[in-house]
Protein backbone atom coordinates (compact mmCIF):
# COMPACT_ATOMS: atom_id res chain seq x y z
CA UNK A 1 0.00 0.00 0.00
CA UNK A 2 1.16 3.62 -0.52
CA UNK A 3 2.45 5.37 2.35
CA UNK A 4 0.25 8.33 0.82
CA UNK A 5 -2.66 7.88 2.27
CA UNK A 6 -5.96 10.03 0.52
CA UNK A 7 -8.40 8.53 3.58
CA UNK A 8 -8.40 11.91 5.88
CA UNK A 9 -8.04 10.77 9.46
CA UNK A 10 -11.19 11.50 12.06
CA UNK A 11 -9.95 14.28 13.90
CA UNK A 12 -6.34 13.96 13.79
CA UNK A 13 -6.61 10.75 15.47
CA UNK A 14 -6.88 7.42 13.79
CA UNK A 15 -4.77 4.42 13.92
CA UNK A 16 -2.06 5.13 11.56
CA UNK A 17 1.38 7.15 11.82
CA UNK A 18 4.50 6.47 13.62
CA UNK A 19 4.20 9.96 15.73
CA UNK A 20 4.54 7.92 19.02
CA UNK A 21 2.39 8.25 22.27
CA UNK A 22 0.74 6.14 23.67
CA UNK A 23 -3.22 4.53 22.36
CA UNK A 24 -4.33 2.68 24.55
CA UNK A 25 -3.60 1.77 28.32
CA UNK A 26 -5.38 -1.56 30.05
CA UNK A 27 -4.82 -2.39 33.68
CA UNK A 28 -6.04 -4.59 36.61
CA UNK A 29 -8.11 -6.37 33.89
CA UNK A 30 -10.36 -9.08 35.37
CA UNK A 31 -13.00 -11.57 34.35
CA UNK A 32 -14.88 -14.05 35.22
CA UNK A 33 -16.94 -16.55 33.79
CA UNK A 34 -18.89 -18.87 36.13
CA UNK A 35 -16.71 -19.44 38.55
CA UNK A 36 -14.03 -19.53 35.78
CA UNK A 37 -12.31 -16.96 35.71
CA UNK A 38 -10.72 -15.87 32.66
CA UNK A 39 -8.49 -13.11 32.94
CA UNK A 40 -6.39 -12.22 36.64
CA UNK A 41 -5.36 -8.55 36.51
CA UNK A 42 -4.23 -7.69 32.88
CA UNK A 43 -2.01 -5.08 31.81
CA UNK A 44 -1.27 -3.50 28.64
CA UNK A 45 0.04 -0.63 27.16
CA UNK A 46 0.12 0.22 22.90
CA UNK A 47 1.41 2.93 21.24
CA UNK A 48 0.92 4.61 18.26
CA UNK A 49 2.13 2.25 15.52
CA UNK A 50 2.93 -0.62 17.82
CA UNK A 51 1.52 -4.19 16.50
CA UNK A 52 1.07 -5.87 19.49
CA UNK A 53 0.53 -9.62 19.58
CA UNK A 54 -1.47 -11.54 21.64
CA UNK A 55 -0.33 -15.47 21.89
CA UNK A 56 -1.08 -18.11 24.45
CA UNK A 57 -2.80 -21.88 24.46
CA UNK A 58 -6.26 -21.97 24.25
CA UNK A 59 -8.30 -21.09 27.01
CA UNK A 60 -5.63 -18.65 28.37
CA UNK A 61 -7.79 -15.65 27.91
CA UNK A 62 -6.29 -13.52 25.15
CA UNK A 63 -9.41 -13.03 22.90
CA UNK A 64 -11.52 -12.32 26.19
CA UNK A 65 -8.64 -9.33 26.60
CA UNK A 66 -9.62 -8.66 22.74
CA UNK A 67 -13.05 -8.58 23.46
CA UNK A 68 -13.35 -6.83 26.35
CA UNK A 69 -11.24 -3.56 24.84
CA UNK A 70 -14.18 -3.87 22.06
CA UNK A 71 -16.85 -3.98 24.80
CA UNK A 72 -17.76 -7.50 23.97
CA UNK A 73 -17.15 -8.31 26.81
CA UNK A 74 -17.33 -6.63 30.05
CA UNK A 75 -14.33 -7.00 32.87
CA UNK A 76 -15.59 -7.50 36.46
CA UNK A 77 -12.35 -5.09 37.14
CA UNK A 78 -9.91 -2.84 35.46
CA UNK A 79 -9.61 0.08 33.17
CA UNK A 80 -9.47 0.68 29.45
CA UNK A 81 -7.99 4.31 28.88
CA UNK A 82 -7.94 5.50 24.87
CA UNK A 83 -5.93 8.50 24.48
CA UNK A 84 -8.22 11.33 23.29
CA UNK A 85 -11.56 8.60 24.04
CA UNK A 86 -12.85 7.79 27.27
CA UNK A 87 -11.47 6.05 30.46
CA UNK A 88 -13.69 3.28 31.43
CA UNK A 89 -13.48 2.25 35.08
CA UNK A 90 -14.71 -1.43 34.95
CA UNK A 91 -14.72 -1.28 38.73
CA UNK A 92 -17.99 0.59 39.07
CA UNK A 93 -21.38 0.52 37.26
CA UNK A 94 -20.39 0.83 34.17
CA UNK A 95 -23.46 2.47 31.49
CA UNK A 96 -23.89 1.05 27.94
CA UNK A 97 -22.64 4.95 26.47
CA UNK A 98 -19.14 4.00 28.08
CA UNK A 99 -19.19 0.96 26.34
CA UNK A 100 -20.13 2.53 22.92
CA UNK A 101 -17.33 5.33 23.48
CA UNK A 102 -15.03 2.56 23.88
CA UNK A 103 -16.25 0.83 20.75
CA UNK A 104 -15.55 4.10 18.83
CA UNK A 105 -11.98 3.71 19.40
CA UNK A 106 -11.13 0.61 18.00
CA UNK A 107 -12.60 -2.41 15.51
CA UNK A 108 -12.90 -5.75 15.40
CA UNK A 109 -12.22 -8.32 12.50
CA UNK A 110 -13.18 -11.95 13.85
CA UNK A 111 -11.55 -15.37 13.54
CA UNK A 112 -15.03 -16.14 11.29
CA UNK A 113 -15.22 -12.81 9.89
CA UNK A 114 -18.87 -12.00 10.22
CA UNK A 115 -19.62 -10.76 7.78
CA UNK A 116 -23.23 -9.47 7.15
CA UNK A 117 -24.56 -12.13 4.82
CA UNK A 118 -27.67 -10.22 3.57
CA UNK A 119 -25.20 -7.12 2.37
CA UNK A 120 -23.01 -6.64 -0.72
CA UNK A 121 -19.23 -6.17 -0.17
CA UNK A 122 -19.61 -2.48 -0.08
CA UNK A 123 -22.95 -2.29 2.01
CA UNK A 124 -20.79 -4.33 5.06
CA UNK A 125 -18.29 -1.94 4.36
CA UNK A 126 -20.01 1.46 4.46
CA UNK A 127 -22.74 0.22 6.63
CA UNK A 128 -21.17 1.85 10.09
CA UNK A 129 -19.92 4.40 8.58
CA UNK A 130 -23.03 5.40 7.03
CA UNK A 131 -25.75 4.68 9.61
CA UNK A 132 -23.67 5.22 12.85
CA UNK A 133 -21.09 7.40 12.09
CA UNK A 134 -23.61 9.15 9.81
CA UNK A 135 -20.94 10.15 7.06
CA UNK A 136 -21.56 11.22 3.37
CA UNK A 137 -22.53 8.05 1.94
CA UNK A 138 -20.81 9.47 -1.67
CA UNK A 139 -17.67 9.74 0.40
CA UNK A 140 -17.82 6.97 2.24
CA UNK A 141 -18.51 4.84 -1.14
CA UNK A 142 -15.53 6.39 -2.84
CA UNK A 143 -13.27 5.51 0.42
CA UNK A 144 -14.75 1.91 0.02
CA UNK A 145 -13.95 1.67 -2.93
CA UNK A 146 -10.17 2.45 -2.96
CA UNK A 147 -9.91 0.25 0.36
CA UNK A 148 -11.20 -2.36 -1.82
CA UNK A 149 -9.15 -1.97 -4.73
CA UNK A 150 -6.13 -1.70 -2.05
CA UNK A 151 -6.92 -5.01 -1.04
CA UNK A 152 -7.27 -6.51 -4.47
CA UNK A 153 -10.90 -6.73 -4.04
CA UNK A 154 -12.16 -4.07 -6.82
CA UNK A 155 -14.31 -5.99 -8.60
CA UNK A 156 -15.90 -7.42 -5.96
CA UNK A 157 -18.01 -4.64 -4.52
CA UNK A 158 -21.08 -5.84 -5.81
CA UNK A 159 -20.60 -9.63 -4.75
CA UNK A 160 -22.75 -11.44 -1.83
CA UNK A 161 -19.90 -12.57 0.98
CA UNK A 162 -20.88 -16.40 -0.06
CA UNK A 163 -19.77 -15.98 -2.99
CA UNK A 164 -15.95 -14.90 -1.86
CA UNK A 165 -13.49 -17.13 -1.07
CA UNK A 166 -12.17 -17.31 2.67
CA UNK A 167 -9.63 -14.73 2.29
CA UNK A 168 -11.32 -12.66 0.25
CA UNK A 169 -14.25 -12.32 2.86
CA UNK A 170 -11.58 -11.82 5.23
CA UNK A 171 -10.06 -8.80 3.66
CA UNK A 172 -13.32 -7.20 3.29
CA UNK A 173 -13.81 -7.86 6.89
CA UNK A 174 -10.64 -5.60 7.60
CA UNK A 175 -12.00 -3.14 5.01
CA UNK A 176 -15.34 -3.38 7.11
CA UNK A 177 -12.78 -2.56 10.24
CA UNK A 178 -10.75 0.21 8.36
CA UNK A 179 -13.75 1.88 7.30
CA UNK A 180 -14.85 2.87 10.72
CA UNK A 181 -11.63 4.69 11.03
CA UNK A 182 -10.60 3.24 14.52
CA UNK A 183 -7.59 4.50 16.54
CA UNK A 184 -6.95 0.69 16.99
CA UNK A 185 -7.21 -2.47 15.12
CA UNK A 186 -8.31 -5.58 16.79
CA UNK A 187 -7.29 -8.91 15.15
CA UNK A 188 -8.87 -12.45 16.72
CA UNK A 189 -6.91 -15.08 15.28
CA UNK A 190 -8.07 -13.73 11.89
CA UNK A 191 -6.66 -17.03 9.61
CA UNK A 192 -7.19 -19.42 11.84
CA UNK A 193 -10.66 -20.43 9.89
CA UNK A 194 -9.00 -20.13 6.93
CA UNK A 195 -7.83 -22.71 4.28
CA UNK A 196 -3.73 -22.64 4.55
CA UNK A 197 -3.06 -22.05 0.99
CA UNK A 198 -5.33 -19.07 1.92
CA UNK A 199 -3.56 -17.61 4.91
CA UNK A 200 -0.50 -15.84 2.97
CA UNK A 201 -3.08 -13.47 1.67
CA UNK A 202 -4.49 -12.23 4.51
CA UNK A 203 -1.26 -12.07 6.18
CA UNK A 204 0.22 -10.07 3.64
CA UNK A 205 -2.79 -7.63 4.31
CA UNK A 206 -2.62 -7.25 7.59
CA UNK A 207 1.44 -6.99 7.53
CA UNK A 208 1.05 -4.11 4.61
CA UNK A 209 -1.32 -2.30 7.25
CA UNK A 210 1.24 -2.88 9.89
CA UNK A 211 4.10 -1.30 7.54
CA UNK A 212 1.30 1.94 7.09
CA UNK A 213 1.45 2.39 10.57
CA UNK A 214 -2.03 1.13 11.81
CA UNK A 215 -1.92 0.40 15.57
CA UNK A 216 -2.95 -3.01 16.23
CA UNK A 217 -3.45 -5.56 18.54
CA UNK A 218 -3.26 -9.40 17.35
CA UNK A 219 -4.44 -13.00 18.33
CA UNK A 220 -2.88 -15.13 16.66
CA UNK A 221 -1.31 -18.58 16.66
CA UNK A 222 1.43 -17.32 13.46
CA UNK A 223 4.79 -17.43 15.13
CA UNK A 224 6.49 -16.52 11.96
CA UNK A 225 4.28 -13.24 11.14
CA UNK A 226 4.48 -12.23 14.64
CA UNK A 227 8.45 -12.54 14.44
CA UNK A 228 8.23 -10.71 11.16
CA UNK A 229 5.43 -8.03 12.44
CA UNK A 230 5.09 -7.42 15.37
CA UNK A 231 6.56 -4.77 17.89
CA UNK A 232 5.68 -6.88 20.86
CA UNK A 233 4.92 -10.28 21.71
CA UNK A 234 2.72 -10.82 25.15
CA UNK A 235 2.55 -14.30 26.12
CA UNK A 236 -0.66 -15.14 28.25
CA UNK A 237 -1.15 -18.22 29.57
CA UNK A 238 -4.02 -19.10 32.42
CA UNK A 239 -5.39 -15.63 32.60
CA UNK A 240 -2.07 -13.78 33.53
CA UNK A 241 0.62 -12.60 31.21
CA UNK A 242 3.13 -14.93 31.56
CA UNK A 243 6.41 -12.97 29.77
CA UNK A 244 6.44 -10.16 27.00
CA UNK A 245 8.82 -8.34 25.18
CA UNK A 246 10.60 -8.06 21.90
CA UNK A 247 9.58 -10.68 19.33
CA UNK A 248 13.03 -12.16 18.86
CA UNK A 249 13.49 -12.56 22.90
CA UNK A 250 10.11 -13.95 23.84
CA UNK A 251 10.04 -16.30 20.50
CA UNK A 252 13.81 -17.49 20.32
CA UNK A 253 15.19 -16.58 23.84
CA UNK A 254 12.25 -16.97 25.92
CA UNK A 255 13.33 -16.42 29.69
CA UNK A 256 10.12 -18.13 31.33
CA UNK A 257 9.85 -22.12 30.88
CA UNK A 258 6.52 -22.17 29.79
CA UNK A 259 6.95 -19.59 27.03
CA UNK A 260 9.47 -21.81 26.24
CA UNK A 261 7.69 -25.15 25.98
CA UNK A 262 4.29 -23.43 24.39
CA UNK A 263 6.84 -22.17 21.41
CA UNK A 264 8.32 -24.98 20.89
CA UNK A 265 5.18 -26.79 20.46
CA UNK A 266 3.49 -24.34 17.79
CA UNK A 267 7.01 -24.98 16.39
CA UNK A 268 7.31 -28.46 16.34
CA UNK A 269 3.62 -30.39 16.55
CA UNK A 270 4.91 -33.46 16.63
CA UNK B 1 -76.14 -36.65 -8.94
CA UNK B 2 -76.91 -33.81 -11.76
CA UNK B 3 -75.17 -30.91 -11.51
CA UNK B 4 -76.22 -27.59 -11.52
CA UNK B 5 -73.85 -25.70 -13.77
CA UNK B 6 -75.81 -22.97 -14.44
CA UNK B 7 -76.22 -22.41 -10.54
CA UNK B 8 -72.49 -22.98 -10.56
CA UNK B 9 -71.34 -20.20 -13.29
CA UNK B 10 -73.56 -17.61 -12.15
CA UNK B 11 -72.86 -17.99 -8.08
CA UNK B 12 -68.97 -18.27 -8.88
CA UNK B 13 -68.41 -14.30 -9.32
CA UNK B 14 -70.77 -13.78 -5.78
CA UNK B 15 -68.78 -16.48 -4.13
CA UNK B 16 -65.23 -15.48 -5.71
CA UNK B 17 -66.44 -11.45 -4.85
CA UNK B 18 -67.42 -12.17 -1.32
CA UNK B 19 -63.77 -14.00 -1.19
CA UNK B 20 -62.38 -10.87 -2.72
CA UNK B 21 -63.84 -8.27 -0.49
CA UNK B 22 -64.02 -10.28 2.60
CA UNK B 23 -61.73 -13.06 2.94
CA UNK B 24 -58.85 -11.29 1.51
CA UNK B 25 -58.97 -8.33 3.32
CA UNK B 26 -59.58 -10.01 6.66
CA UNK B 27 -56.68 -12.20 6.06
CA UNK B 28 -54.16 -9.79 4.82
CA UNK B 29 -55.04 -6.81 7.90
CA UNK B 30 -54.81 -9.82 10.26
CA UNK B 31 -51.91 -11.18 9.46
CA UNK B 32 -50.44 -7.46 9.14
CA UNK B 33 -51.22 -6.61 12.84
CA UNK B 34 -50.43 -10.13 14.31
CA UNK B 35 -47.06 -9.70 12.47
CA UNK B 36 -46.21 -6.87 14.73
CA UNK B 37 -47.86 -8.57 17.62
CA UNK B 38 -46.08 -11.27 17.07
CA UNK B 39 -42.44 -9.19 17.02
CA UNK B 40 -43.31 -7.24 19.85
CA UNK B 41 -44.02 -10.43 22.00
CA UNK B 42 -40.75 -12.12 20.25
CA UNK B 43 -38.98 -9.16 21.61
CA UNK B 44 -40.35 -9.72 24.94
CA UNK B 45 -39.71 -13.21 25.29
CA UNK B 46 -36.04 -12.84 24.03
CA UNK B 47 -35.50 -9.48 26.29
CA UNK B 48 -33.97 -11.12 29.00
CA UNK B 49 -36.75 -9.10 31.50
CA UNK B 50 -38.79 -11.95 33.83
CA UNK B 51 -41.68 -9.90 33.70
CA UNK B 52 -41.59 -9.01 30.28
CA UNK B 53 -40.84 -12.76 28.97
CA UNK B 54 -43.32 -14.23 31.55
CA UNK B 55 -46.30 -12.01 29.82
CA UNK B 56 -45.34 -12.79 26.39
CA UNK B 57 -45.04 -16.55 27.23
CA UNK B 58 -48.80 -16.27 28.88
CA UNK B 59 -50.21 -14.70 25.83
CA UNK B 60 -48.63 -17.36 23.69
CA UNK B 61 -50.02 -19.96 25.93
CA UNK B 62 -53.99 -18.85 26.09
CA UNK B 63 -53.82 -18.44 22.50
CA UNK B 64 -51.89 -21.71 21.40
CA UNK B 65 -54.37 -23.53 23.76
CA UNK B 66 -57.77 -22.17 23.16
CA UNK B 67 -59.80 -22.42 20.06
CA UNK B 68 -60.21 -19.91 17.79
CA UNK B 69 -64.12 -20.70 17.45
CA UNK B 70 -63.91 -19.80 21.17
CA UNK B 71 -61.71 -16.83 20.89
CA UNK B 72 -63.97 -15.36 18.41
CA UNK B 73 -66.90 -16.09 20.03
CA UNK B 74 -65.69 -14.38 23.14
CA UNK B 75 -64.90 -10.92 21.55
CA UNK B 76 -68.21 -10.88 19.77
CA UNK B 77 -71.05 -12.61 21.71
CA UNK B 78 -69.17 -12.40 25.16
CA UNK B 79 -68.18 -8.96 25.56
CA UNK B 80 -70.90 -7.04 25.28
CA UNK B 81 -72.47 -8.69 28.31
CA UNK B 82 -69.55 -6.07 29.47
CA UNK B 83 -70.65 -3.54 28.25
CA UNK B 84 -68.22 -3.90 25.42
CA UNK B 85 -69.80 -4.05 21.88
CA UNK B 86 -67.74 -4.18 18.81
CA UNK B 87 -69.06 -4.88 15.30
CA UNK B 88 -68.74 -8.33 13.43
CA UNK B 89 -65.58 -6.98 11.40
CA UNK B 90 -63.22 -5.25 14.02
CA UNK B 91 -64.27 -8.63 16.04
CA UNK B 92 -62.85 -10.36 13.70
CA UNK B 93 -59.98 -8.58 12.80
CA UNK B 94 -59.14 -8.21 16.96
CA UNK B 95 -59.62 -11.96 17.26
CA UNK B 96 -57.55 -13.09 14.31
CA UNK B 97 -54.55 -10.85 15.03
CA UNK B 98 -54.27 -11.73 18.45
CA UNK B 99 -53.97 -15.35 17.22
CA UNK B 100 -51.67 -14.77 14.37
CA UNK B 101 -49.55 -12.94 17.09
CA UNK B 102 -49.02 -15.95 19.46
CA UNK B 103 -48.24 -18.81 16.61
CA UNK B 104 -45.89 -16.53 14.43
CA UNK B 105 -44.55 -14.84 17.78
CA UNK B 106 -42.79 -18.21 18.40
CA UNK B 107 -41.60 -18.57 15.17
CA UNK B 108 -40.45 -15.09 14.85
CA UNK B 109 -38.35 -15.56 17.93
CA UNK B 110 -36.74 -18.55 16.81
CA UNK B 111 -35.73 -17.04 13.51
CA UNK B 112 -34.08 -14.68 15.25
CA UNK B 113 -32.40 -17.06 17.51
CA UNK B 114 -31.32 -18.74 14.40
CA UNK B 115 -29.26 -15.55 13.24
CA UNK B 116 -24.90 -16.62 14.89
CA UNK B 117 -24.17 -14.54 17.80
CA UNK B 118 -21.04 -13.19 15.83
CA UNK B 119 -23.75 -10.96 13.69
CA UNK B 120 -25.27 -9.17 16.93
CA UNK B 121 -21.28 -8.92 17.77
CA UNK B 122 -20.54 -7.21 13.88
CA UNK B 123 -22.84 -5.30 14.57
CA UNK B 124 -21.69 -3.38 17.86
CA UNK B 125 -18.28 -3.48 16.61
CA UNK B 126 -19.53 -0.86 13.90
CA UNK B 127 -20.64 0.69 16.90
CA UNK B 128 -24.73 -0.38 16.21
CA UNK B 129 -26.83 0.00 19.50
CA UNK B 130 -29.26 -3.48 20.40
CA UNK B 131 -32.14 -2.07 18.50
CA UNK B 132 -29.97 -0.89 15.16
CA UNK B 133 -28.35 -4.47 15.29
CA UNK B 134 -31.71 -6.24 15.62
CA UNK B 135 -33.30 -3.99 12.70
CA UNK B 136 -30.57 -3.24 10.08
CA UNK B 137 -28.35 -6.41 10.72
CA UNK B 138 -30.97 -9.41 12.85
CA UNK B 139 -34.18 -8.80 11.52
CA UNK B 140 -33.40 -9.16 7.33
CA UNK B 141 -31.42 -12.45 8.21
CA UNK B 142 -34.57 -13.80 10.20
CA UNK B 143 -37.21 -12.54 7.83
CA UNK B 144 -35.65 -14.79 5.43
CA UNK B 145 -35.63 -18.04 7.89
CA UNK B 146 -39.03 -16.93 8.76
CA UNK B 147 -40.71 -16.64 5.38
CA UNK B 148 -41.68 -20.62 5.08
CA UNK B 149 -43.52 -21.09 8.45
CA UNK B 150 -45.19 -17.25 8.07
CA UNK B 151 -46.55 -18.70 5.10
CA UNK B 152 -47.81 -21.27 6.52
CA UNK B 153 -49.31 -19.65 9.22
CA UNK B 154 -50.60 -17.10 6.99
CA UNK B 155 -52.73 -20.30 4.73
CA UNK B 156 -54.04 -21.21 7.95
CA UNK B 157 -55.58 -17.91 8.18
CA UNK B 158 -56.72 -17.47 4.95
CA UNK B 159 -58.88 -20.69 5.96
CA UNK B 160 -59.66 -20.15 9.52
CA UNK B 161 -61.78 -16.98 8.83
CA UNK B 162 -64.15 -19.32 7.28
CA UNK B 163 -65.09 -19.08 10.79
CA UNK B 164 -66.01 -15.10 10.51
CA UNK B 165 -68.45 -16.24 9.25
CA UNK B 166 -70.17 -17.29 12.41
CA UNK B 167 -70.07 -13.96 13.33
CA UNK B 168 -71.95 -12.13 10.32
CA UNK B 169 -69.08 -11.23 9.09
CA UNK B 170 -69.71 -11.56 5.03
CA UNK B 171 -67.10 -13.24 3.68
CA UNK B 172 -66.61 -16.56 0.98
CA UNK B 173 -68.18 -18.72 3.13
CA UNK B 174 -71.15 -17.16 4.11
CA UNK B 175 -72.20 -15.91 0.57
CA UNK B 176 -71.80 -19.60 -0.16
CA UNK B 177 -74.20 -20.78 2.45
CA UNK B 178 -76.47 -17.96 1.89
CA UNK B 179 -76.77 -19.38 -1.82
CA UNK B 180 -76.96 -23.10 -0.73
CA UNK B 181 -79.70 -22.34 1.59
CA UNK B 182 -81.74 -20.29 -1.09
CA UNK B 183 -80.79 -23.22 -3.78
CA UNK B 184 -80.80 -26.02 -1.37
CA UNK B 185 -78.04 -27.10 -3.42
CA UNK B 186 -75.97 -27.43 -0.49
CA UNK B 187 -73.03 -29.82 -2.15
CA UNK B 188 -72.46 -27.92 -5.08
CA UNK B 189 -71.88 -24.66 -3.55
CA UNK B 190 -69.81 -26.39 -0.61
CA UNK B 191 -67.31 -27.68 -2.88
CA UNK B 192 -67.73 -24.72 -4.84
CA UNK B 193 -66.52 -22.54 -1.56
CA UNK B 194 -63.90 -25.36 -1.06
CA UNK B 195 -62.41 -24.17 -4.85
CA UNK B 196 -62.26 -20.83 -4.58
CA UNK B 197 -60.10 -21.48 -1.07
CA UNK B 198 -58.09 -23.63 -2.74
CA UNK B 199 -57.55 -21.46 -6.12
CA UNK B 200 -56.82 -18.54 -3.20
CA UNK B 201 -54.23 -20.65 -1.55
CA UNK B 202 -52.73 -21.64 -4.62
CA UNK B 203 -52.46 -18.00 -5.86
CA UNK B 204 -50.57 -17.23 -2.12
CA UNK B 205 -48.55 -20.26 -2.38
CA UNK B 206 -46.78 -18.64 -5.39
CA UNK B 207 -46.11 -15.78 -3.68
CA UNK B 208 -44.25 -17.03 -1.13
CA UNK B 209 -41.85 -18.80 -3.50
CA UNK B 210 -41.09 -15.46 -5.30
CA UNK B 211 -40.83 -14.09 -1.58
CA UNK B 212 -37.96 -16.83 -0.61
CA UNK B 213 -36.23 -16.04 -3.84
CA UNK B 214 -35.80 -12.52 -2.92
CA UNK B 215 -34.81 -13.03 0.54
CA UNK B 216 -32.88 -15.30 -0.32
CA UNK B 217 -30.78 -13.53 -3.17
CA UNK B 218 -27.65 -13.33 -1.13
CA UNK B 219 -27.31 -17.12 -0.72
CA UNK B 220 -24.39 -18.97 -3.04
CA UNK B 221 -25.92 -21.26 -5.71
Amino acid sequence: MSPTDPTPPRSGDDGRGASGGRVLTVSGLRKSFGGNQVLKSIDLAVDQGQVLTLIGPSGSGKTTVLRCLNGLEVPDAGTVAFRGGPTVDFGGQVKRRQLMALRDRSAMVFQHYNLFPHMTVLQNIIEGPVQVQKRPKAEVVHEAEELLARMGLAGKRNDYPAQLSGGQQQRVGIVRALALRPSLLLFDEPTSALDPELVGEVLTAIKELAEEGWTMVMVTHELAFAREVASEVVFMDGGVVVERGHPDVVLRNPRQERTRQFVHRLLNPF
Amino acid sequence: MDVDWGLFWSSLWPITRAGLLGTIPLALISFALGLLIALAVALMRISGNRVLAGAARAYVSVIRGTPLLVQLFVIFYGLPSVGLVIDPWPSAIIAFSLNVGGYAAEVIRASILSVPKGQWEAGHTIGMSRGKTLQRIILPQAARVSVPPLSNTFISLVKDTSLASLILVTELFRKAQEIAAFSQEFMLLYLEAALVYWVFCLVLSSGQSHLERRLGRHVAH
